[in-house]
């Protein structure tokens, strides 16, 4: 039974969308409390070599992005780490992944690339095995966040308190960089390279107006996520809208209602 | 045995090294202030014994099962992070709710569980990272420039309330600070530290020491008068208005 209704193209976009909704909400919190919210845009960037240098050598595109990103991700922080700025880091990595993958995908043969697939996703067309892919990566980020959960959060709130409590924050660090890399591996499918940090970011962002503490925010910004995918899906299906950007218009929307809800109870409050 | 004792500890940060040939140990109990100017490397010299950092040479011994609670010298949560105060006080573990209201009372601040640590004020956020470093039963409380912000009648309340906590714990306390006419008077021992240890001993012994007045001139003297009444100085240098130091008044 559940084989026949993965044959209905529509449910195994649902499916793909809710998954990766759920571990780039949850992600998506570590990405702005940390302010990566560029380290994600830079890592997701990669993502374009990394589907050309997967077609070159015709290996997996999630394998190729998974180590691409990884790598990406690995430069910048060691970068960083030797004193160059972060932003600096970032906009030289990212936009050079960027180019570089769209210089090397043009010597591929044009009948085997529809970049635009992978720019901005191309959610309708998730096949059995990319649903498969997709779950499994999504499951793993997510059981990665819950098992270092409480040492990720000390670590974001302060490395010296980590530090005196046993935790390393190196290590933590370089799982939310695993994470980044799997969540834009399984993402690329779905919203594709140029929206994939729009996901991490804006679920997380609308959540902070409603949440006191930071397990409800994660929890928020998947179901904000998991929202904006079904309404960006049923919005492409009516309106003929490309399923991507209709995901991210519809959570754009999203965080403005709540941005205002906010400013609104801050008013009141103050009036009080 | 000293709950932590250090030998020969050089140390920088990649470029020359900040802290050369520093020895330090500190006994149950006790509490030790270490003073110096900025830069001195007083931070790196706590981050080298809570074991953050290694020292380029020589080496630190702690007693085996330490209990520490570390309070850090600052921390900014931002503002994108929800957090009640009594979460941060469960990180990493988990502390049930009646445990956190007890340390919570300890510090003053007993209604503040459910409150968000971003709404706190500058005191009663220090407050809530001793409150933190309580849940560990600490046998040693290291506290770096813990009252920096504060005013004055602030810092004092707040080392009267490490004060009392310790003759309550009997917990050892190690604090950083430049605010050494009000934590002095309750030190039993003060390290003056300019990159290596300058003079070390009671508080009256190092206020008196030509090493340290060397690095704190005359101009902090006037404050010592806190505790210590006699005037061994002249207030001949210049100062806008010699006489009018508040702690003069106090009784």
């Amino acid at each position: 039974m559940i084989a026949a209704v993965l044959d209905d193209f529509f449910l195994r976009a649902l499916l793909a969308g809710l998954f990766v909704a759920v571990a780039a909400g949850m992600l998506g919190c570590f990405v702005v409390w940390r302010r990566m919210a560029y380290f994600g845009d830079a890592t997701a960037h990669a993502a374009i070599l990394g589907v050309a240098l997967a077609l070159a050598f015709s290996v997996s595109i999630f394998a190729g992005v998974l180590l691409v990103a990884l790598a990406v991700a690995v430069i910048v922080s060691t970068l960083a780490g030797r004193g160059w700025a972060m932003d600096t880091t970032l906009g030289v990595l990212a936009h050079s992944s960027l180019a570089f993958g769209l210089v090397a995908v043009s010597f591929l043969p044009a009948v085997r690339v529809d970049l635009s697939a992978y720019l901005f996703g191309d959610i309708l067309a998730v096949g059995r095995g990319d649903l498969a892919v997709i779950a499994v990566g999504a499951v793993l980020v997510v059981g990665l966040l819950a098992w270092r959960w409480s040492a990720l959060l000390t670590a974001t709130l302060s490395e010296d308190l980590a530090h005196a409590a046993g935790i390393r924050p190196a290590r933590e660090r370089l799982v939310l960089t695993l994470a980044l890399a799997l969540v834009v591996a399984v993402s690329l499918k779905v919203v594709g390279a140029l929206l994939i940090a729009a996901m991490l970011i804006i679920p997380a962002a609308t959540a902070r107006t409603f949440a006191r503490g930071p397990e409800a925010m994660a929890g928020l910004a998947a179901g904000i996520g998991a929202v904006a995918v079904a309404g960006g899906l049923g919005l492409s299906l009516h309106l003929d809208t490309p399923a991507g950007p209709s995901i991210v218009a519809l959570a754009a929307v999203a965080f403005a209602l709540s941005a205002s809800l906010g400013a609104l109870a801050l008013r009141i409050a103050g009036r009080r | 045995m000293s709950l932590i004792a250090a030998r020969g500890l050089t140390a920088g940060f990649g470029g020359p090294p900040v802290l050369r040939d520093v020895d330090f140990r500190i006994d149950p109990a006790e509490i030790v202030t270490i003073v110096g100017p900025n830069g001195a490397g007083k931070t790196l010299l706590l981050r080298l014994l809570l074991g953050i950092q290694r020292p380029d040479a020589g080496r630190v011994m702690r007693k085996a099962g330490l209990r520490l609670g570390y309070v850090p010298q600052r921390l900014h949560i931002d503002a994108a992070l929800p957090m009640t105060v009594g979460r941060f006080l469960s990180l990493p573990l988990r502390q049930g709710a009646a445990r956190q209201r007890a340390v919570l009372t300890d510090v003053g601040l007993p209604d503040l569980r459910g409150q968000q640590m971003t709404t706190l004020s500058g005191g009663q956020f220090q407050r809530v990272l001793l409150a933190r470093a309580l849940l560990a039963e600490p046998e040693l409380l290291v506290l770096d420039e813990p009252t920096q912000g504060m005013d004055q009648p602030g810092i004092a309340a707040f080392y009267r309330l490490v004060e009392g906590l310790r003759s309550r714990l009997g917990c050892a306390v190690l604090s950083v600070s430049h605010d050494l006419h009000v934590v002095m008077s309750a030190s039993d021992r003060v390290i003056c530290l300019n990159g290596h240890v300058c003079c070390e001993g009671s508080p009256r012994v190092v206020s008196a020491a030509p090493e340290y007045r060397a690095l704190f001139g005359l101009g902090t003297a006037g404050a010592l008068a806190l505790y210590r009444h006699d005037h061994d100085h002249d207030h001949e240098h210049d100062h806008p208005n010699p006489h009018a130091h508040p702690e003069d008044a106090a009784p």
